[in-house]
């Protein structure tokens, strides 16, 4: 089976966010760049499966050279190969056709990907390129096993979860529990200096969005704090001050 | 023009977020200047229930009553609506950001050829062309995006307009589609699903316990408090990880996003990746033994203190004023 897991390049999630020129650039100054969280899940679930299965798996990014070190650290946790299209990933629906087009072309049983990247949020990735192939996109998905050409999965809804199964080709948005985050090993790290990395220019394609500039949200006022004796003062505030209650 | 909502229903009932999604597309019909607003319903679902939708702002409700879209089955719920947004043609789809809203929208974007912006926070800006602020970097930032595309899709973040409740009725007109089966080639097995709870990500008032609860025994004081609120509970990371609490109930960067008016954090120390997902909250209150716990930065109001000496009081003063 060939697997391919797609992944974020972002800022580590205790970044501070902060923007420059205008408030139209995210200021990358001081900031450490990660594999997605959610993208680590579906990594570490692909390795699995690899094992498993004795499946191949390719990781690829669609982004600038700044993050090939986070998919040397892909190939280093267990990726067989990693793929980069050259590209700024201007909005989802141009990221979801370079995936596509890689996709198609390598011919992918499963894909998996992040229920959702930390920088955008979107979430919605998985869902287009899976319009995009006619496969279907399951998201989040908390546990995947593969059986023969069936994929069992449980995906997380409100309150709980489903228990889903669907026919390979697939593509699943991941999260955790699915898997334990993997760190790659020293043999990891050597290993990935030497696997195929290729670096491919984008399919042309428009993006139907465009970001014009940033904000942060407001500063908090600061706490106002209440004795512990005095608990009714707090009800009192959150009643008449915040009207929340 | 019609703005098109997508509804989503929970045992039998429509849900909240929906009914928010509604008052934010008929809030933003005002804005523009008219168009009628029009919710799609998908599967078995009571009139009496669709006619509500009226009350936050639909003036009719195209009900599809095929009962194989009941269950939130992705591909058929994107076919399903696509062809509805088709038939009236609809330039604009509103629907709230859910587990199943989210899978929805992405793939009806590429169906529809129309730009997609999810978390959205307020009324989009027409002024000149069609800009949305979204929420980004998981609640730490805001981005402004403009949108290109003549069909648009915005997937709504909880609390970005009012809920409206006016009382009135929408009109409620079954719909026949022709879906083919292979729509609805994933099937759902079976559903897991805690009933009569509040659902976190909609909830008003949410009250989440971290490691400083010290065990899964002690929950009742959490439980106790958000039953007198009419709240969720929650929980940190670590504590859905020790199974302590359900994985459903975390709360964070990694957990569930919430932004309801009251968030109540006790025993929670206040990491970045906790604060990331509930930095949407109207009012913040932390109880924490600890005054340098870092989540009193991030605090409206604060009781340093012991959670299971405060915990019971409080839950005896908001008893107290019902
Ligand atoms: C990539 C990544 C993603 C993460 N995602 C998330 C996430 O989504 N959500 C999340 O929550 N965490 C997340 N974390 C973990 C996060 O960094 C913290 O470790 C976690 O939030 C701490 O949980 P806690 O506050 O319950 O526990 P602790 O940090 O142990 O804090 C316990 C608090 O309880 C207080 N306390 C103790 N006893 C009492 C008492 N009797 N009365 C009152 N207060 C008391 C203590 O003073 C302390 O402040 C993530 C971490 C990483 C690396
Ligand atoms: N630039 C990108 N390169 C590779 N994969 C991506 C990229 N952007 C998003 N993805 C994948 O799509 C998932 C959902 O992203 P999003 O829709 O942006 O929230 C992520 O978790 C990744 O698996």
């Amino acid at each position: 089976m060939k697997i391919l897991v797609c992944i974020t390049h972002v800022p580590d999630t205790t970044s501070k966010i902060q923007f420059t020129e205008n408030n139209t650039q995210f200021d990358k100054n001081g900031v450490q760049f990660i594999i997605g969280p959610y993208d680590d899940y579906a990594l570490a679930r692909a390795v699995e499966l690899k094992e498993q299965l004795g499946a191949s798996l390719t990781v690829m990014n669609v982004g600038e050279s700044d993050s090939d070190p986070t998919l040397r650290k892909a190939l280093a946790i267990g990726a067989d190969d990693a793929i980069r299209v050259n590209a700024f990933p201007k909005d989802s629906l141009f990221v979801a056709n370079q995936i596509a087009h890689i996709a198609k072309s390598n011919g992918y049983e499963l894909i998996l990907m992040g229920r959702e990247s930390i920088d955008f949020n979107g979430g919605m990735v998985h869902g287009m390129v899976g319009e995009l192939l006619g496969m279907p996109s399951i998201s989040p998905v908390m546990k995947l096993e593969v059986e023969g050409d069936t994929v069992k999965m449980s995906r997380e809804i409100e309150g709980g979860k489903e228990y889903v199964e669907a026919k390979l080709p697939l593509i699943a948005g991941c999260q955790e529990p699915i898997a334990e985050w993997k760190i790659p090993n020293m043999r990891g790290i050597m290993s990935a200096r030497t696997k195929p990395f290729s670096v491919v220019e984008p399919v042309v394609e428009e993006g139907n969005s465009r970001v014009i500039s940033y904000e942060l949200p407001p500063a908090k006022a600061g706490v106002k704090l209440v004795d512990k004796d005095n608990v009714e003062e707090l009800v009192r505030l959150l009643k008449n001050e915040a009207k929340v209650l | 023009m019609s703005i098109l909502v997508y509804i989503e229903q929970s045992e039998g009932a429509i849900k909240k977020s929906s009914l928010e999604a509604l008052s934010f597309a008929k809030a933003f019909s005002e804005k523009i200047g008219g168009g009628e607003v029009v919710a799609v319903a998908l599967g078995d679902i009571a009139d009496d229930e669709l006619t509500k939708t009226g009350t936050a702002g639909a003036s009719k409700v195209l009900h599809v009553k095929d009962s194989r879209l009941t269950s939130g089955i992705i591909q058929a719920h994107a076919e399903a609506v696509a062809q509805v947004f088709n038939k009236i043609g609809a330039k604009t789809l509103v629907l709230a950001k859910s587990s199943l809203g989210d899978a929805v929208a992405a793939r009806l974007s590429i169906k529809l050829n129309a730009g997609l912006v999810s978390n959205v926070v307020e009324l989009p800006d027409t002024s000149s062309g069609f800009k949305v602020k979204r929420s980004i970097y998981t609640g730490k930032a805001f981005a402004q995006t403009e949108m290109t595309s003549e069909n648009k899709i915005l997937a709504v973040k909880k609390n970005a307009v009012p809920l409206k409740t006016d009382g009135a009725t929408a009109a409620v007109e079954t719909l026949e589609l022709n879906l083919d089966d292979h729509n609805f080639s994933t099937k759902i097995i079976s559903t897991d699903k805690a009933t009569g709870e509040i659902l976190l990500p909609e909830a008003d008032i949410v009250v989440s316990g971290g490691r400083g609860m010290k065990g899964p025994e002690n929950w009742n004081l959490i439980e106790d408090l958000a039953k007198e609120l009419g709240a969720a509970t929650g929980c940190s990371k670590p504590v859905s990880d020790i199974g302590w609490r359900p994985h459903h109930e975390h709360v964070g960067q990694t957990g569930v996003k919430v932004a309801p008016s009251l968030y109540l954090a006790v025993g929670i120390s206040g990491a970045i990746q906790h604060l990331a997902g509930v930095n949407s909250s109207k009012c913040i209150v932390v109880i924490n033994k600890d005054p340098e716990a870092p989540f009193f930065k991030a605090a409206d109001y604060g009781i340093v203190g012991d959670a299971f000496e405060v915990l019971p009081k409080l839950t005896s003063a908001i008893k107290a004023i019902k």
